[in-house]
């Protein structure tokens, strides 16, 4: 318990990815929660590259997380470009009424 | 030391509080903001790991950038707070199930993970163990060697990502008026410019439009 | 090659005069075929003269058709005296045939298409008798019902032309069905379908036996009843003869050459051909024999009744093969192609004439509303007074030649069969002679029965269509002499050389040398009876017909409906092919298959509808969807741990 090994950073970053999926399907308020759990999910993947690169003493763990982060940036920009543009068309963001696309 | 463990374990435990509230806050706003907070004590997680440049870029990044910009999009659309939960209740207990799967699935994986011995000496990358190498300069001799066309591929993701954006929601208002330089500069003569024989005493006729009254 | 000339001539004027029909006109197309045709019966002439000359038959071969495991066929010309017979009889006929169209059919509208019918038919006959194989006769075969068929129902707008041929192609088809059959036994026994390969090894299957529907039967009999059924087929023998008066539907040259003088006989002809194997299977022969001989005089007696002028003619032509077929059957092959040989002379001039007669009378072909036209179209009357009494057997004409020599050698050859069939034959000349002075009386004597907008009509054939009449005419009254030496005479054995067989021990031509004077003039005492008969009947007392119709009513009107055979057809055969056809149709088809398929189709689409309600619209319903499907896969991995 009290020497933080590999398997206590893996746990939070466990436990921050369930939340964002929780985030991503409980949620009935609005678009912008999707989005935000998404950015959680990620978090909880960075942390995972960090701590299996610091355990392994790679160096490549860290720089894929570099990269993780600046993709995530994109997509959140993107992202709210979108919800924007459709907000200015739908005039809601509830994600009840999101579906436009039923089969 | 003992200070290690409990910074750990706060940092974790605020990660994860904050972490319940972005999904369960009422407003949006209180949303974004527990994100920030969450996003702060992962990278306190970093840097405690060692990892001090990638926890400082996820400050100025996540936090300054993208945060930023969440928190913008939220108080710039007419949102309503949160009603429901009338919904919810029906997913609650199958989600809830499926979440916990996953979770003690992950845990599964990842306790009974074994490290062989081996792999330190196969490290694609190995950190450097000298004290004079502090970890942003090591990552910057990776990055910009090794890996330096992932590096501005990445650099033109975000052009793209800029571009689409600006695609994406730029709007013409009707009615502003602009410049358009090419327009004013291929203005004919024989557009703008009328020459009338004004007899004395006499002003110009009267036509339709602005001046002619003056 | 002069034979290939022969043969192909006539295929590449059907084929200008059927594609270009159109481009080169009515004229041109009958220049084309008719001068195809008259140039094809001069080198046939020649042909046979070249056949004359040589010893030994020739086969000239043109390509190979099939090479395939045991089967090796080639498209190739037999020349023998048979096939060189068959080629004078058919090139002759048949160019006479399309001089008399021209002229018969001047008002038609499709002329270029009758011609090259015509032609096309011609083709396939001669393919047929030059055949050296049974595949190639086979094609022949087929080929000659095909052009039955299109010319049959050449006047496609009627319904009944269209039946007709639709019900000769039918039952042609089940006596093909027999010769399919015969072909594959013959192969089975033989390993070979070539004529020289085949009738060399007959004498040495005589004993073998075959498997035919869990029955052990002596094989090459089984192969030879085969064959024949084919030839019952196409000859109309009793049994598959119901075609034969319905095919009257098509014009009368069609009637002329096809179902007189040349593709009914080509039965008779692959008997003769065949000869090597039937004479080793005496059980076919016998069968032949009988089912010639109660075909003869059947038909003879259904054509007693009949009041249609073309009708009496058609069962005239298919007694005077029964004549050919049990001549066959007591194997006097040489005496059944002697009376084949006039026979599609005098029988083709009487319907010609016939044709001649009903192109008078404004297309009337009943006899009822005939007579008293002799006096209008003389030419005509002397020229079926020609061709009925060569069909009697009247000495000199060339009827009495033929059908003498088969009655004599039926009876010199003293099997049961062979008296059976004399009995019945001569029997038979006094009907045939009663019948065709019948129609020679009702068509041309007395007060003519026809309406006056008819009479006024009446008028003699133009020369084009009396010519080859008159050909026919010179054939009918002088062939019989002439050949009568080569074919059953002294000189048949150097005439005949090897392309029939007749063992010695069967050899009843040479038997009937030694019949009595009085046999031998039966048949002519019958056919004066009949004349006589006929000329009291219709001439000086006309009551008699009619007060024997009702008081015989019964056997009459049995007469009249061609002893009922369409009518037992109709009710063993047709309906239950139509039923059949039906139900496979309505329920078959319609229920089952299309139930199937839609059922398919509907079934797909239901799924699908049910698929497409995995799609709300919802984002997080497909996020959660990728979760589960996370989650099993992670499951489904942890396991064997």
């Amino acid at each position: 318990m009290l020497t933080i090994g590999l398997a206590h950073y893996l746990t939070v970053a466990a436990i921050l990815f369930t939340l964002g999926i929780f985030g991503i399907f409980l949620n009935r308020k609005n678009v912008i929660i999707i989005l935000m759990s998404i950015e959680l999910m990620l978090l909880a993947v960075n942390i995972n590259f960090v701590a299996f690169s610091v355990t392994l003493g790679d160096l490549v763990g860290q720089v894929f997380a570099m990269f993780v982060l600046t993709v995530a940036a994109a997509e959140a920009a993107i992202g709210l470009a979108i919800l924007v543009v459709y907000f200015r068309n739908r005039g809601t963001i509830r994600v009840e009424d999101i579906r436009m696309m039923k089969g | 030391m003992i200070l290690a463990p409990i910074m750990f374990y706060l940092f974790a435990l605020v990660a994860i509080a904050s972490g319940v509230m972005v999904v369960t806050a009422r407003n949006p706003v209180h949303s974004v903001l527990f994100l920030i907070l969450a996003f702060f004590n992962a990278a306190g997680l970093f840097v405690l790991m060692g990892a001090e440049f990638l926890a400082m870029i996820l400050v100025i990044v996540y936090v300054g950038a993208v945060a930023v910009l969440f928190l913008f999009v939220v108080m710039m659309l007419d949102i309503d707070f949160a009603q429901l939960r009338t919904g919810a209740m029906k997913y609650l207990p199958v989600g809830l199930a499926v979440g916990l799967i996953l979770f003690a699935e992950l845990v599964l994986v990842f306790g009974s993970w074994a490290i062989s011995p081996i792999v330190s000496t196969v490290a694609a990358a190995p950190m450097p163990t000298a004290a004079g190498f502090s970890n942003t300069r090591a990552l910057g001799n990776l990055l910009y060697t090794r890996y330096i066309f992932a590096f501005q591929a990445a650099g033109l993701i975000l052009l793209v990502a800029m571009i689409g954006a600006i695609v994406l929601t730029l709007r013409h208002r009707v009615g502003t008026r602009r410049q358009v330089i090419a327009e004013q500069l291929a203005r004919q003569r024989a557009e703008t410019v009328e020459v009338v024989k004004v007899p004395v005493g006499a002003g110009v006729a009267a036509e339709a439009g602005v001046g002619a009254a003056e | 090659m002069l034979v290939a000339l022969v043969v192909f001539l006539p295929l590449l004027a059907s084929a200008i005069a059927g594609f270009f029909g159109r481009t080169i006109g009515d004229r041109g197309s009958q220049v084309v075929t008719c001068g195809a045709l008259v140039l094809s019966a001069i080198c046939g002439i020649f042909v046979f003269r070249e056949i004359m000359e040589q010893s030994a038959p020739q086969v000239l071969t043109i390509a190979t058709w099939i090479a395939s495991g045991g089967v090796d066929v080639a498209w190739s010309l037999r020349l023998d005296t048979l096939s060189g017979v068959m080629i004078l009889v058919v090139t002759i006929v048949s160019s006479m045939v399309h001089i008399y169209s021209i002229g018969y059919m001047a008002h038609d509208h499709s002329i270029p298409r009758f011609m090259s019918y015509l032609s096309l038919f011609t083709f396939f006959m001669l393919m047929l008798v030059t055949a050296n194989d049974f595949v190639q006769m086979f094609f022949g075969w087929e080929g000659v019902g095909l052009a039955s068929y299109l010319l049959i129902g050449f006047w496609y707008d009627r319904d009944t032309a269209n039946a007709a041929a639709i019900k000769a192609f039918v039952v042609n088809r089940v006596g093909d069905f027999g010769f399919a059959l015969g072909i594959f036994a013959v192969f089975v026994l033989f390993g070979s379908l070539d004529f020289g390969t085949v009738f060399g090894k007959a004498p040495a299957t005589t004993h073998e036996v075959m498997n035919f529907l869990g029955w052990q039967v002596p094989a090459l009999t089984l192969c030879c009843l085969l064959l024949f059924v084919g030839a019952m087929g196409k000859s109309a023998q009793l049994g598959l003869h119901t075609w034969l008066p319905d095919a009257m539907e098509g014009p009368t040259p069609v009637s002329a050459l096809i179902h007189a003088a040349t593709m009914v006989t080509a039965g008779v002809y692959m008997v003769a051909r065949l000869s090597p194997m039937f004479e080793y299977a005496p059980g076919a022969l016998g069968f032949v024999g009988v089912i010639g001989g109660t075909t003869c005089m059947f038909a003879a007696t259904i054509g007693m009744a009949q009041y249609d002028i073309k009708r009496v003619i058609a069962y005239s032509t298919c007694s005077q093969l029964g004549y050919m077929f049990f001549a066959a059957g007591v194997s006097a092959y040489g005496a059944a192609m002697f009376h084949l040989f006039t026979h599609a002379f005098f029988k083709a001039l009487l319907f010609l004439c016939a044709g001649s007669v009903i192109h008078a009378m404004s297309g009337e072909q009943d006899m009822r509303r005939m007579g008293g036209l002799w006096k209008k179209i003389p030419i005509t009357y002397v020229l079926m007074w020609i061709g009925s009494l060569a069909l009697a057997g009247i000495p000199i004409f060339a009827g009495y030649y033929s059908k003498d020599a088969i009655l004599a050698a039926a009876w010199a050859s003293g099997t049961a069969v062979g008296r059976y069939s004399f009995c019945l034959g001569t029997f038979t000349a006094f009907l045939t002679a009663f019948y065709s002075w019948r129609l020679l009386i009702m068509t041309f004597h007395g007060e003519t029965r026809a309406d006056h907008e008819t009479q006024h009509h009446i008028h003699e054939s133009p020369w084009v269509m009396l010519a080859p009449l008159c050909v026919l005419a010179a054939g009918a009254m002088f062939a019989g002499m002439l050949a009568d030496h080569f074919f059953v005479g002294e000189g048949r054995e150097e005439f005949w050389k090897k392309a029939i067989l007749v063992l010695p021990a069967h050899d009843s031509i040479a038997a009937s040398e030694h019949n009595g004077g009085f046999i031998d003039s039966l048949p002519l005492i019958g056919g004066l009876i009949g004349i006589a008969l006929a000329y009291i009947c219709y001439m000086l007392r006309p009551g008699i017909p009619a007060a024997a119709a009702v008081h015989f009513r019964a056997l009459y009107l049995f007469l009249l409906n061609k002893w009922y055979f369409d009518e037992l057809y109709d009710r063993l055969f047709v309906r239950s092919a139509f039923s059949l056809g039906d139900g496979l149709w309505k329920t078959g088809d319609g229920a089952v298959v299309d139930g199937i398929i839609n059922g398919i189709a509907a079934r797909t689409r239901d799924a699908a509808l049910g698929a497409s309600r995995l799609q709300t619209g919802y984002v997080y319903h497909y996020a959660f969807a990728m979760l589960i499907g996370v989650v099993a896969l992670i499951t489904w991995y942890l396991i064997p741990r």
